[in-house]
């Protein structure tokens, strides 16, 4: 177990990069407390497995240091750094059985065949492999080799971080779902760090208590589901979490708050003054966009564009000044017909300053 | 996989190459069936004979001689071509400019014509201007090839492997090119020893492969003419007389065609049942 | 990936076996550019009397020219006959269930494991009898006997790599059958195209017997020209040795051209 810093790490799989485009990892600072359930999220290509991959050692990072427990671990080979990792895609001994899939780190490290098999026996039961322990892993169908891979992560108790590489990619949605809430349930059981590494959303926010963010390369944001949804740290944040995602418009500031084509919006908490010449957007989650009394002297004139049902709400698009702005109505709630006006909630309306929040 | 669907009018597909095929494998089949069961004393006169001639050829110890030697070449020269073939391609880089480099040298001695390689093999090792002949016996060593049947099965041995050896390493190279990174990353992580990545990770993954390259040079090791031919004649005496040389002396040299079409089906159905046996033997245990 | 370094003397396999390869070339290489004088005489790594003698001999003689024309148009032709019949019949294997597929498919494979040796015989009659004996068009169609199955090996494998969903979409698209396959399938499997000419070309290439067999003058293959002057006019080693050299020339333009796919060719092929 335990704590792991990532300092100014920077990744570039060329031999000789200049610019920051030649790198994978741009610029990467980060703390993983020890025991956490981290996520770290983002789209494909930005850069998230190259960080999985220095932090277990596959890679070496061509700046910066990771440390375990204030120890830099650079040089030390995946085996030394004691983690364990799920690829993508299941990773199996074909010709072994089930059983010794999962016993084979345990073997590799010399452990006594009494607790092998103890150990064996508590993960089987963990990831319902029980049945299945004497079969050739090789017949077992995807979701049944991944189950493995996953048990053959959890395996050794010595371990300090499991890392999940989009484990959930090849498993059908009912069992997605079962697993994950399976990963969780053994997360709060055995609390070791585990980092997941996936791009989609509702499996990071579910899974983790700490989400980190990452955009080309750039670490965005890190901290709770309720803080990446409330306070994007930067408009990607915005748009890459939520659906529909955080609606941007160019803005200016004025009066203690923001000017959008020539309205006045209202901002609760006060905010430090940007740096001159970046570009400033207003951003503002979709659930905190309401329709109010077109009369109001502080709603924003609207023009309805379209009205899609959801299920649960439904999502209006509505035009206003020539930015499109999209708000969530909840079920059995009126949509106005025609003419509108809309009010964001001051308390989540952020400022943006060339993408990045201005606090 | 998406299962076939049943469709007879697939034949018309097929046909050109039944055709083809039959025209070039079922007419000369049968001439040698018929030539098998009859006697000729020229002048196209022939008389029905039986199996007369395949129960001389089975009882021949000529035959017994030459089968016994064809089967020492192609084991000696499986055992040390395929695990050969399989460390070559594990000790090759596996991607990249070097790669291609070793691959292109590595497939050229498949592309030289038969013959050539039997001639250039002559003139490499001969004694007197062999660079291989000069350097051996300049080190001491015994040898000329052309006298002693030792140095000649040697002289064989090494220019078999030295023509087909690649055939097993681009088999294998393709097997371990077929391995996803993350195996290897996964057993580093579960830390595995360089053995363990070999038994568990590179030799299940190189099975098939290697089942191809057993059942093919097994095959084209029991075909083999034309580079003994060249290289050594069959000799010295009929030390390095292997099946298909003996047969060509029966049939041509002696033209005693009864006996040399008996010998030909014989040898056929050898091939067809040992290509059977090991395939079944090594695909075994693979059925779905 | 740039893992940890290790110093590693893995490439000495490779380097070890590669040299062992090239020397029976590089002493065939030396000695075609020695006199037949010098090859007897003196024993040297390199010419001392540097000629190309020998290779002149070659290409002004049409005995020894014809043979590589002979030779280079035999194969092609088999190429083309293989490659174009084992097309649709490869095609058949991977995508239909029929009637003795299974049967049809080990028969065909029995023949690559067929000894040359023992059709010789019977296959100089058979193309004597049809008045074809010594002509291009008859080695051709021998060597498909071992070509045309082994290329509907190779390319089976590689069609049954492509999802049927491409063919089922083209006839929902509405292309008639034989558009979809020139113009979608061919155009899908191209490397495997290339794998299974390239070893139709390599085993026509190399084969002796059977091309030797069914020729005498017209059509004789540049391998059998060598074997005949080499035994009529005495000991030309420097002659051979030119002549050996020059068949492994077409080889290795081809190979340099297929370098990326020789391998993948066996690997998805099937038993």
């Amino acid at each position: 177990m335990a704590r792991i810093d990532l300092k100014g790490l920077r990744h570039s799989y060329l031999p000789n990069p200049t610019t920051d485009a030649d790198y994978a990892l741009k610029q990467v600072d980060l703390v993983w407390e020890d025991g956490g359930a981290y996520a770290l999220l983002g789209p494909s290509g930005c850069g998230k497995t190259t960080l999985l991959n220095i932090i277990s050692g596959l890679l070496c990072p061509s700046e910066g240091s990771i440390l375990f427990d204030g120890v830099e671990v650079n040089d030390k080979s995946p085996e030394e750094r004691q983690i364990a990792q799920v690829f993508q895609f299941p990773v199996v001994y074909d010709t072994m059985t089930v059983y010794d899939n999962l016993a084979f780190p345990l073997r590799n490290r010399g452990v006594p065949e009494s607790q092998v098999d103890a150990r064996v026996r508590a993960i089987a039961d963990m990831t319902d492999l029980t049945d299945m322990l004497n079969n050739k892993a090789a017949g077992l169908t995807a979701d049944g080799k991944q189950k493995i891979s996953l048990g053959r992560g959890l395996v050794r108790e010595d371990v300090n971080v499991v890392m999940f590489d989009e484990p959930l990619t090849v498993i059908d949605p009912h069992l997605k779902w079962k697993l994950r809430s399976k990963l969780k349930e053994l997360h709060q059981r055995v609390r070791v760090t585990m980092i997941y590494v996936t791009h989609d959303q509702t499996e990071a926010l579910t899974f983790a208590d700490n989400v980190v963010v990452m955009h080309e390369g750039w670490v965005v944001q890190q901290g709770t589901p309720v803080e990446l949804f409330e306070r994007p740290g930067h408009t990607f944040v915005g748009h890459f979490i939520g659906s529909p995602g955080m609606n941007l418009m160019p803005c200016e500031l004025a009066d203690g708050g923001a000017r959008v084509s020539g309205h006045q919006i209202d901002i609760a908490r006060k905010i430090a003054q940007p740096k001159a010449g970046a570009k400033l957007e207003l951003g503002v989650r979709p659930e905190f966009v309401t329709f109010v009394d077109p009369d109001r002297a502080d709603g924003l004139p609207v023009d309805i564009v379209s009205v899609r049902d959801t299920g649960r709400n439904r999502i209006v698009e509505t035009d206003f000044a020539g930015h499109k702005v999209r708000a969530l109505v909840a079920e059995g709630m009126p949509v106005p017909e025609r003419r509108a006006a809309i009010r964001f909630d001051p308390t989540y309306t952020q400022i943006y300053a060339d993408s990045w929040i201005v606090e | 996989m998406s299962a076939k669907t049943t469709n007879q009018r697939a034949w018309l597909l097929v046909a050109p190459v039944v055709v083809l095929v039959a025209f070039n494998a079922i007419i000369p089949l049968m001439t040698v069936v018929n030539y098998s069961v009859q006697e000729t004393f020229g002048d196209n006169l022939f008389f029905f004979e039986g199996m007369k001639w395949f129960e001389e050829v089975l009882s021949s110890e000529r035959f017994h001689a030459s089968l016994l030697r064809q089967l020492q070449f192609t084991f000696i020269i499986l055992a040390i071509e395929v695990p050969l073939g399989v460390a070559i391609a594990l000790a090759m880089p596996r991607k990249g400019f070097w790669a291609s480099v070793c691959l292109v040298l590595m497939a050229m001695p498949l592309l030289i014509p038969w013959n050539v390689v039997g001639a250039m093999w002559n003139i490499f090792a001969l004694p007197d201007i062999g660079l291989l002949g000069k350097t051996l016996n300049a080190m001491g060593f015994d040898y000329n090839f052309t006298r002693q049947p030792f140095s000649a099965w040697a002289t064989l041995i090494a220019m078999d492997v030295w023509h087909w050896t690649s055939l097993v390493v681009l088999l294998a190279y393709a097997g371990l090119s077929s391995i996803p990174d993350a195996y290897y990353q996964a057993a580093r992580i579960d830390g595995a020893s360089a053995w363990a990545v070999f038994r568990y990770i590179q030799l299940p993954k190189l099975k098939h492969v290697l089942t191809i390259a057993v059942l093919l040079r097994f095959m084209d090791s029991f075909n083999i003419y034309t580079e003994p031919f060249v290289l050594t004649g069959g000799g010295p005496g009929n030390s390095t007389t292997l099946l298909s040389l003996d047969l060509v002396k029966i049939a041509l040299g002696q033209f005693d065609l009864g006996p040399a079409a008996a010998m030909s089906l014989i040898y056929f159905l050898i091939i067809l049942l040992f290509s059977w046996i090991f395939y079944t033997l090594m695909t075994r245990g693979e059925a779905k | 990936m740039s893992t940890r370094r290790t110093a590693s003397f893995k490439w000495l396999v490779p380097f070890v076996y590669i040299v062992f390869l090239m020397l029976p070339i590089y002493w065939l290489l030396n000695m075609s550019f020695k006199t037949t004088n010098e090859i007897l005489g003196t024993f040297s790594l390199f010419p001392q009397e540097f000629t190309l003698e020998n290779y002149r001999a070659i290409f002004t003689d049409p005995t020894w020219y014809n043979g590589y024309i002979n030779s280079l148009i035999y194969v092609c032709i088999n190429t083309l006959i293989s490659v174009t019949v084992a097309l649709p019949a490869a095609y058949a294997f991977s995508r239909y269930r029929f009637l003795g597929d299974k049967h049809l498919f080990f028969w065909l494979l029995t023949n690559r494991m067929a000894p040359a040796a023992v059709f010789a015989l019977p296959f100089f009659q058979l193309y004597s009898a049809m008045n074809l004996f010594d002509t291009h068009i008859a080695v051709a169609l021998a060597h498909c006997l071992f070509n045309i199955p082994l290329a509907v090996w190779i390319l089976e494998g590689f069609m049954s790599g492509v999802p049927k969903e491409l063919d089922e979409t083209a006839y929902i698209d509405g292309y008639p059958f034989w558009k979809f396959f020139t113009k979608i399938f061919l155009p899908t499997i191209a490397a495997g195209i290339g794998v299974a000419a390239f070893f139709c070309f390599m085993f026509s290439w190399v084969e002796l017997l059977l091309a030797k067999t069914l020729t005498s003058v017209d059509a004789k293959p540049i391998a059998a020209v060598m074997t005949r002057t080499a035994s009529s006019s005495g000991y030309e080693l420097g002659l051979l040795a030119a002549a050996g050299t020059l068949t492994m020339v077409p080889g290795a333009i081809v190979i340099f051209f297929v370098r990326n796919y020789i391998a993948k060719g066996f690997a998805l092929g099937r038993v």
